[in-house]
């Protein structure tokens, strides 16, 4: 007998006690038990509070965070690139090159560069899929923008351009908006601040195998600056 | 209200002053106290240590013992006890396979009360009008906190007993190393267990720690009276139960 | 397994002071922490619930969701295998490295891989794996066992793992004991391995049954390079891993990390669906292994154990666990979810003493993010091994069975149990009045009486001044 058929064959024979029409897998939806209610879907959607959650919690990661409107993004960026002294920045294909700095060396992983050259990357430069405000993280889904998985690991250093309306509340919302990623078998990352280790003494110590340094920038449109307009009147 | 006292095994046999106190404040408040005299042991030693088989004549007889339709609830001065009949006996009467002691305990299981539990919970009292000028440390025994989660019962009624000193116990919710065979099965890490515990009753400068299980009690206390600490453990009814006159009144 | 016994293990690991000191401060460190974090969530205690009901649905139809995985692999372009032990998990993963040409493996941290003793396997066949998770890097490199399934070095201080690395890592002559400092030298160590390694072998925190996307949690960023820079990616996950919809996700992820590290999130977590052109590896096996979980399975009380999502909140809480470490467990699974799991995926051969190990204090049930009710199932193990006889050997448990016996006899019979009570008393008043003779006792009043003094007997029972007061007018 093959091991499949051994091993199905003792789970069958271990589940006897399960009546045959039971529902095979549970859902809120389906169950409207309160004592399983967890809230789905109805937080509140004000997108300032969004963005300002986004901001806070991201950067309690010790992750650096900021905010811009597009119009101002190439002078963030390159500002970033300073700082940090980035000599050449890596970019995946498809990026917008108008949010890209004029005045800085640009290398694109078209075709792909190797894992050498990745590695001594100074910095790579990113979009992402999503944002969770309620856990400050950020989701890459190999699509436009964002490039493949190796591309954003090697560099030290990773900045993460967050457009606004890309940030949802919790992360049901954040499963939700990757469903089409996942049904195009596109891989996912999810990063929440830079990698980090807590296994000395539960000492939690920031860069270990991941860029060292993550940089978040989050974007909104432009000039009417309707994203941050309610935060800062509250 | 129609009150069957539960008194336990060991409450019975090794701390009947905790079951005086316990009629003494019920009668105090007004309420007739039965005491069923079939009553013996409710299983958990048994159930705990992994003899649950043979507690089925144990839960058989508990049933037949407190399943009188005259009585309207059945309180007990142990948590644990009490947790015993509430949670596992519903579990022990499915695995027994008796459709009769099932519909027995599922009747019986939810009048069966914890003292602090019952005396706040259903009686809505909180002020038994007791006396007690000694300072106190409260430790929330496991099983009734976690398992029929009294919560702050015992605490609103400790808070109400005049000229009591009360102290918070550091790092109340740890386990006291009690466990029942536990403490003997494992002693070496009970024993550890009961050192911190009563390192944190001796920080608050207790004079008398107090809890809701005598079987807890009779471990710390055990443990305190052998180092010659000074602090004594005495059962929250027996705190309820003192007056003015002194000591427990014995009705 | 080998059952050398938990008290017994248990009494070495409390005389080890720098254990007792790293383990206090670590266990308390991450309980206050882990207690913030929930406290922020409004519904803790329905995600909880949701979680339980799903893990339960999971198993309850466990064959459909694995065939469903199956078929959902295959077509995203992996491989699937099935192993019914570790014997055969492990030829499984051997064979497929050496189809490569390889000798050296990198490895994601993996519990499982740990229960299987895949590196040892791999040994025989000539090929060397490098465990890439720093805790991990520490034990393999100190040749000790994990004693926690998130710090699996916890055992270990700074100062340990600093003499550690500079006797081990090249270049590390000099190296400080700074946390930051030998993180530091893991980092410049692993990565040239990671550059250089072609195979990898993971676990996996999950395998959705609906798309075949399977996920790992982790903290480091060695997960995102084992699974992403070599070119074959073996992953080894226990068949209970498994969760019917994508949606599950939405509940595991927010469960997982604030249990586990106490994070709102863990800093990477990556979900892949079979293989992706021009991303990551060019080949993916996923080996489902049984390992002894159908035994599991097939008890009704015992079989949420395999709800368990390895978070480890219950080890940090156990004040037992607290006090000896995970070592004393003898098993890779420590803590009260070692004490339910161990013995169960042994069908009761290992592990016999862990169901024990615990004083049924429920802490571990309270923290619990699927709700696993691990007192309940600790109490029924110990009743499956009294009554499969086979903790019987011992002088000292036959004289339990027959001491629980003629209790039970006792207490059915009221008469009886006070005629107990009219001879027992007088003997126990007579017996405290010599605690040091108690204390020398052989057995359990000996070590009741090391620690403790007996209470005074009282003069009369309960039930005697009650009848006195009832004949009193």
């Amino acid at each position: 007998m093959s091991d499949r058929a051994l091993v199905l064959g003792r789970i069958r024979s271990a589940l006897a006690d399960v009546p045959a029409d039971e529902p095979s897998a549970w859902s809120w939806a389906e169950d409207p038990d309160p004592a399983a209610a967890y809230r789905r879907g109805r937080r509140d959607e004000d997108r300032a509070v969004l963005v300002e959650r986004f901001l806070e919690r991201c950067g309690e990661y010790s992750a650096t965070v900021q905010r811009c409107e597009e119009p101002s993004l190439v002078a963030a960026l390159t500002a970033i690139c300073e700082r940090h002294a980035v000599r050449t920045l890596l970019v995946p294909p498809g990026f917008d090159e108008h949010r890209l700095p004029p005045d800085l060396a640009i290398e694109r992983d078209d075709p792909p560069l190797s894992v050498e050259r990745l590695d001594i990357g100074d910095a790579v430069l990113t979009g992402c899929a999503v944002a969770i405000a309620e856990t400050g993280t950020i989701v890459l889904d190999g699509g436009p923008g964002q490039g493949r998985r190796a591309l954003s690991l090697l560099p030290d250093l990773h900045v993460v351009i967050v457009d606004a309306d890309r940030i949802v509340s919790g992360v049901p919302e954040g499963v939700d908006a990757l469903a089409a990623a996942v049904t195009e078998r596109r891989p996912l990352t999810l990063i929440s601040g830079p990698s980090a280790t807590s296994d000395i003494e539960l000492t939690r110590v920031e860069g270990v195998h991941g860029p060292r340094r993550l940089e978040v920038l989050v974007v909104a449109p432009s000039g009417e600056d309707p994203y941050w307009a309610a935060a800062e009147r509250g | 209200m129609r009150i069957a006292l539960f008194i336990t095994c060991l409450g019975d046999t090794l701390f009947p002053r905790t079951g005086q106190a316990t009629v003494a404040i019920l009668e105090r408040l007004g309420h007739a106290v039965r005491f069923p005299a079939g009553q013996t042991c409710c299983g958990q030693m048994h159930v705990n240590s992994g003899y649950a088989a043979q507690a089925t004549g144990l839960l058989e007889r508990f049933v037949r013992v407190f399943g009188d339709d005259g009585v309207d609830a059945v309180v007990s001065p142990s948590g644990s006890c009490a947790a015993m009949v509430r949670h596992h006996y519903p579990r022990l009467a499915e695995e027994a396979g008796d459709a009769g002691l099932r519909e027995a305990v599922a009747s019986l299981a939810p009048r069966v009360f914890e003292l602090s539990d019952f005396l706040v919970g259903e009686l809505g009292v909180e002020d038994v009008g007791a006396y007690f000028p000694h300072r106190v440390t409260y430790h929330p025994s496991c099983h009734a906190t976690r398992v029929l989660q009294v919560g702050d019962a015992p605490l609103r009624l400790l808070r109400r007993v005049r000229g009591i000193d009360l102290q918070e116990l550091p790092e109340a919710a740890a386990c006291c190393g009690f466990g029942g065979t536990f403490a003997v099965k494992n002693a070496d890490v009970s024993a550890a267990m009961l050192t911190d515990k009563m390192e944190a009753i001796l920080g608050t400068g207790a004079e008398v720690c107090t809890a809701l299980d005598s079987s807890c009690l009779m471990h710390i206390g055990g443990g305190l009276q052998r180092q010659r600490s000074g602090v004594r453990t005495l059962h929250l009814a027996e705190i309820l139960a003192s007056t003015d006159a002194g000591g427990p009144a014995h009705a | 397994m080998p059952d050398t016994g938990f008290p017994a293990a248990a009494r070495t690991a409390l005389a080890d002071t720098q254990l007792r000191r790293n383990l206090h401060v670590a266990t308390h460190t991450i309980r206050d922490k882990r207690l913030r974090a929930v406290a922020e969530v409004p519904d803790w205690e329905e995600l909880r619930e949701a979680g339980r009901r799903i893990k339960q649905h999971a198993m309850r139809h466990l064959d459909e969701h694995l065939e469903t995985l199956e078929a959902a692999v295959q077509r995203a372009g992996g491989t699937v295998h099935w192993a019914a032990d570790a014997t055969a998990a492990n030829r499984i993963v051997a064979d497929l490295i050496a189809a490569t040409g390889e000798r050296e493996v990198v490895k994601v941290k993996s519990i499982l891989t740990d229960e299987i003793r895949l590196n040892d396997a791999l040994r025989a066949r000539g090929i060397t794996a490098h465990e890439t998770d720093l805790a991990e890097l520490i034990n393999q490199l100190s040749g000790d066992t994990a004693s926690h399934i998130l710090v699996p070095a916890i055992h270990r201080n700074r100062a340990e793992i600093g003499e550690l690395f500079r006797r081990h890592l090249p270049d590390a002559g000099d190296l400080s004991d700074d946390p930051r400092a030998l993180a530091g030298a893991a980092r410049a160590y692993l990565r040239d391995l990671f550059l250089a390694s072609r195979v990898a072998v993971s676990g996996a925190n999950f395998a959705i049954a609906e798309t075949g996307t399977v996920g790992v949690v982790e903290s480091e960023g060695n997960g995102r390079m084992c699974l992403t820079l070599p070119d074959t990616l073996i992953t080894v996950m226990g068949i209970e891993k498994v969760l019917p919809r994508l949606a599950d996700l939405e509940v595991m992820l927010q469960l997982l990390p604030r249990s586990s590290t106490a994070e709102r999130m863990n800093p990477y977590t990556s979900l892949w669906t079979g293989v992706t052109p021009g991303d990551g590896p060019r080949a993916f096996h996923l080996v489902l292994l049984d390992g002894g979980r159908t035994n599991a399975l097939r008890d009704t009380t015992g079989r949420q154990a395999l709800h368990c999502i390895r978070c480890s909140a219950c080890l940090n809480v156990c004040p037992v666990y607290e006090r000896t470490g995970g070592h004393a467990y003898g098993s890779v699974y420590p803590g009260p979810i070692g004490a339910i799991l161990t013995p169960q995926l042994t069908d009761l051969h290992g592990g016999r003493t862990l169901p024990w190990a615990s004083s049924l204090c429920g802490a571990c049930y309270e923290v619990c993010p699927v709700k696993i009710d691990i007192p309940t199932v600790l109490i029924h193990l110990r009743g499956r091994i009294v009554a499969g006889g086979q903790a019987a050997p011992r002088m000292e448990d036959r004289a339990e069975h027959a001491g629980m016996r003629a209790a039970a006899a006792t207490f059915r019979r009221p008469w009886l149990y006070r005629l107990a009570q009219r001879v027992g008393l007088p003997v126990a008043r007579r017996l405290v009045r010599h605690e040091r003779l108690m204390a020398a006792l052989p057995g359990p009043l000996g070590r009741w009486g090391a620690v403790r003094d007996l209470p005074a007997p009282p003069a009369e029972t309960f039930r005697d001044w009650w009848r006195g007061r009832e004949e009193t007018p």
